[in-house]
């Protein structure tokens, strides 16, 4: 068995790569983030019909793992005649994964807001889209920010699952090199340190954030 | 070219995916209960006074948390093997979502029990119960119940990353799905009942989480059958409170 | 005959808050003693300290002839002989009441499930709350859960009961069932330290009054002291009513 050397170039390879992670976690949230945005809207919406929508996609969603999700797509574009790179399958498969949960995230924190803050709107002759707009919103924004840094840190993470359809972000370039030297603990060592050190600060955001608003509650 | 889908080819694999269905069941289980009886163990050692401990944990919680589970598994499973330590690839993903699984409800159940209000822990310290009956009766009871919708969607959410042990070839579902996908050329329709039977392992997993709750906590039953007596409507807090603190693998 | 509880020049800080600064008092089997004073005063650090709920830094405390001070007091046998009831109560909410009472019988005087239960009605007919045994915590008012706080204390036979401002957080109409039952408590013969705000209770059923001011003993007396008092501190804070 050939056992290569983890060169320079190799290094190189890989924080190459973490621009590609990046790109593919931006896109993610930013796509999630506006159908999670939507999908709150309809899950607290008084028709019946919409509501209904959100829950069941919701769920559905929740229900399957990223990966088969990943498939679902990449096969399902495939089979139509689509022939698109590996990041635009992995890019609409996490934007429906992330707008799941996001869209469940926030509708939690749009619950949470007292129902005295509608009820003062209404008697204001607001509409409910102004209610939520210039009042509900506005608040349980403080409210929704530790649980979406903590979900962008999961969406860094979950981009790893790209690399099974052979979009090259971190953990497929280490994959790549591993395969031809053959020093996977060494490889998946700096793969998860690269992680690490992408994650970790936003974690500690997120944390430093919730502290803050428990603080500010009390 | 139109392609229509067809799920005929699939019909004769069923015993094939109910296999695959059953091991991603029993992976799960046996993790989840392993996990979280690892986890609780790390739950109160990060509270410890001993202070190389408590870091230890917060380094291991840490690092878990943030790396993905992917890479932890490549780490454990072909990392150990190139030091020649091999293993079964059922045994490798059991182990790699015990590590995993034990981080998140570590940090789940130690969030339970910082929350028992001090003066509990005073009053049953008077009574002269001794510390490992305190950590049992008056902080972890309590603090389970309370945190068990966090660490039940925790359940859900490592039974979707189990489909990630198809990846160093463990036979659970996903990696069932590859198998038949390829056999039969029907890809788009075997991954999409694949999904359906996650699904149905998602609800199977939230009903039995659910009675198993109902069982073990009994004071919220006995007080929501009085209360519905009385005529008093019960708060149903918690479902936003976990939508809040949302999901996480 | 030796007293059951004495404080001799005890000092306790925290941080750099001297809250006291010699206390020294002693208390007689069946004795009841109220201790009053302002906020700060020390009154309630004073009682926390002889359950060794806080550790004092000068002077001795003896209970029932063990030296609570001291680094390896045996703490098991000290709550044994010493029953605290708290303001905010601390019952375990996942428990029913009679299970609340039982744990300790159960796993600290290795009682077995049945005796445990006998005392636990026993202690709760006591308190007049024999028909809630099975209800949880959060079922009940704030004076039914401190009478069973009472119970649960009351079970482990103490020698001597402390009660730290048990009557604080309740409203005025459940205050006077939990007065009853310290009342009855007395009567019977227990050893019983107060600290509270209740003048008008403490005048009339403690056996003596120790009024604290800034972190000692500033005044002590039988119940008719609150009619005469000595020092113009006593004198504000009774007119204060605080």
């Amino acid at each position: 068995m050939s056992l290569g050397h983890f060169t320079f170039t190799h290094l190189m390879y890989l924080v190459q790569s973490i621009g590609w992670t990046l790109l593919l976690s931006a896109l993610a949230f930013v796509l999630g983030a506006i159908g999670g945005f939507g999908l709150m809207l309809a899950r607290i919406s008084p028709r019946a019909w919409l509501r209904w929508f959100a829950v069941v996609y919701i769920e559905c969603i929740q229900g399957i793992p990223l990966l088969i999700l990943l498939f679902i797509v990449y096969f399902g574009l495939s089979v139509y005649g689509l022939s698109l790179p590996s990041l635009v399958a992995a890019g609409i498969a996490m934007m429906i994964y992330v707008s799941a949960y996001l869209g469940d995230i926030w509708r939690g924190c749009i619950e949470a807001m007292p129902k005295p803050q509608w009820e003062a709107s209404e008697c204001l002759a607001f509409s409910r889209w102004q209610t939520l707009r210039l009042v509900i919103i506005p608040q349980a924004v403080r409210l929704s920010l530790p649980p979406t840094v903590g979900f962008l840190v999961q969406i860094i993470k979950m981009t790893s699952l790209a690399s099974v359809i052979g979009f090259v972000e971190l953990t497929r370039a280490g994959q790549i090199i591993n395969n031809t030297i053959f020093q996977p603990f060494l490889v998946f060592f700096l793969v998860g340190a690269f992680y690490f050190a992408l994650c970790y600060p936003l974690s500690r955001w997120s944390e430093a954030m919730e502290k803050k608003l428990n603080v500010a509650n009390r | 070219m139109k392609y229509s889908l067809d799920f005929a080819p699939l019909a004769s694999y069923w015993p094939v995916f109910i296999n695959g269905a059953w091991l991603t069941l029993k992976m799960t289980a046996l993790a989840i209960v392993v996990g979280v009886c690892v986890g609780t163990l790390v739950a109160f050692a990060k509270r410890s006074q001993i202070k190389p401990l408590a870091h230890a944990c917060t380094v291991y919680i840490e690092i878990v948390r943030n790396t993905p589970f992917l890479v932890q598994i490549f780490l454990l499973y072909f990392g150990l093997a190139s030091f020649g330590v091999r293993m079964p690839t059922f045994a490798a993903a059991v182990l790699a979502m015990v590590i995993n699984i034990a981080a998140y409800a570590a940090e789940i159940i130690r969030a339970g029990l910082e929350s028992v209000p001090r003066g509990q822990i005073e009053a049953a310290e008077c009574l002269g119960l001794s510390k490992w009956r305190i950590g049992w009766h008056v902080m972890l009871q309590p603090s389970i119940e309370k945190v068990y919708p966090a660490l039940t969607s925790q359940f859900l959410l490592m039974m979707q990353a189990s489909a990630m042990a198809s990846q160093i070839s463990a036979e659970e579902l996903t990696a069932i799905a590859n198998t038949v996908q390829s056999d039969t050329f029907r890809s788009l329709e075997t991954y999409i009942v694949v999904a359906a039977l996650y699904l149905v392992l998602s609800l199977f997993i939230k009903l039995v989480t659910w009675a198993l709750g109902e069982y073990m906590f009994r004071r919220r039953r006995v007080v929501r059958r009085a209360a519905a007596q009385a005529g008093k409507v019960q708060p149903a807090a918690s479902t936003a409170a976990v939508a809040i603190h949302g999901g996480a693998a | 005959m030796s007293p059951i509880v004495k404080l001799d020049h005890v000092y306790k800080s925290f941080g750099s808050n001297q809250v006291l600064k010699g206390v020294s008092f002693e208390v007689a089997k069946g004795e009841m003693i109220a201790i009053i004073g302002a906020s700060g005063s020390g009154k309630s650090t004073a009682l926390r300290c002889i359950d060794r709920l806080e550790v004092i830094d000068k002077g001795t405390i003896e209970v029932c002839g063990i030296r609570v001070d001291s680094p390896n007091v045996d703490l098991k046998q000290l709550r044994l002989e010493v029953g605290i009831v708290f303001q905010s109560y601390n019952l375990f909410p996942h428990l029913t009441v009679q299970e609340n009472i039982m744990l300790a019988l159960r796993h600290v005087k290795k009682q077995s499930r049945g005796e445990a239960a006998d005392v636990a009605i026993r202690v709760l007919d006591q308190v007049g709350l024999k028909a809630k045994a099975d209800a949880y915590p959060e079922q009940l008012s704030g004076g039914q859960q401190q009478r069973v706080a009472i119970a649960r204390s009351l079970a482990m036979s103490p020698k001597v009961m402390l009660f730290d401002e048990v009557t604080s957080a309740l409203d005025p109409q459940l205050t006077g069932e939990v007065l009853r039952v310290m009342e009855d408590l007395a009567a019977g013969g227990m050893t019983m330290l107060l600290v509270t705000h209740e003048m008008a209770f403490a005048k009339r059923v403690a056996d003596r009054i120790i009024y604290m001011h800034q972190g000692t003993v500033w005044e002590t007396g039988p119940g008719e002291m609150l009619d005469a008092p000595k020092t113009p501190e006593l004198h504000a804070f009774l007119n204060n009513g605080l």
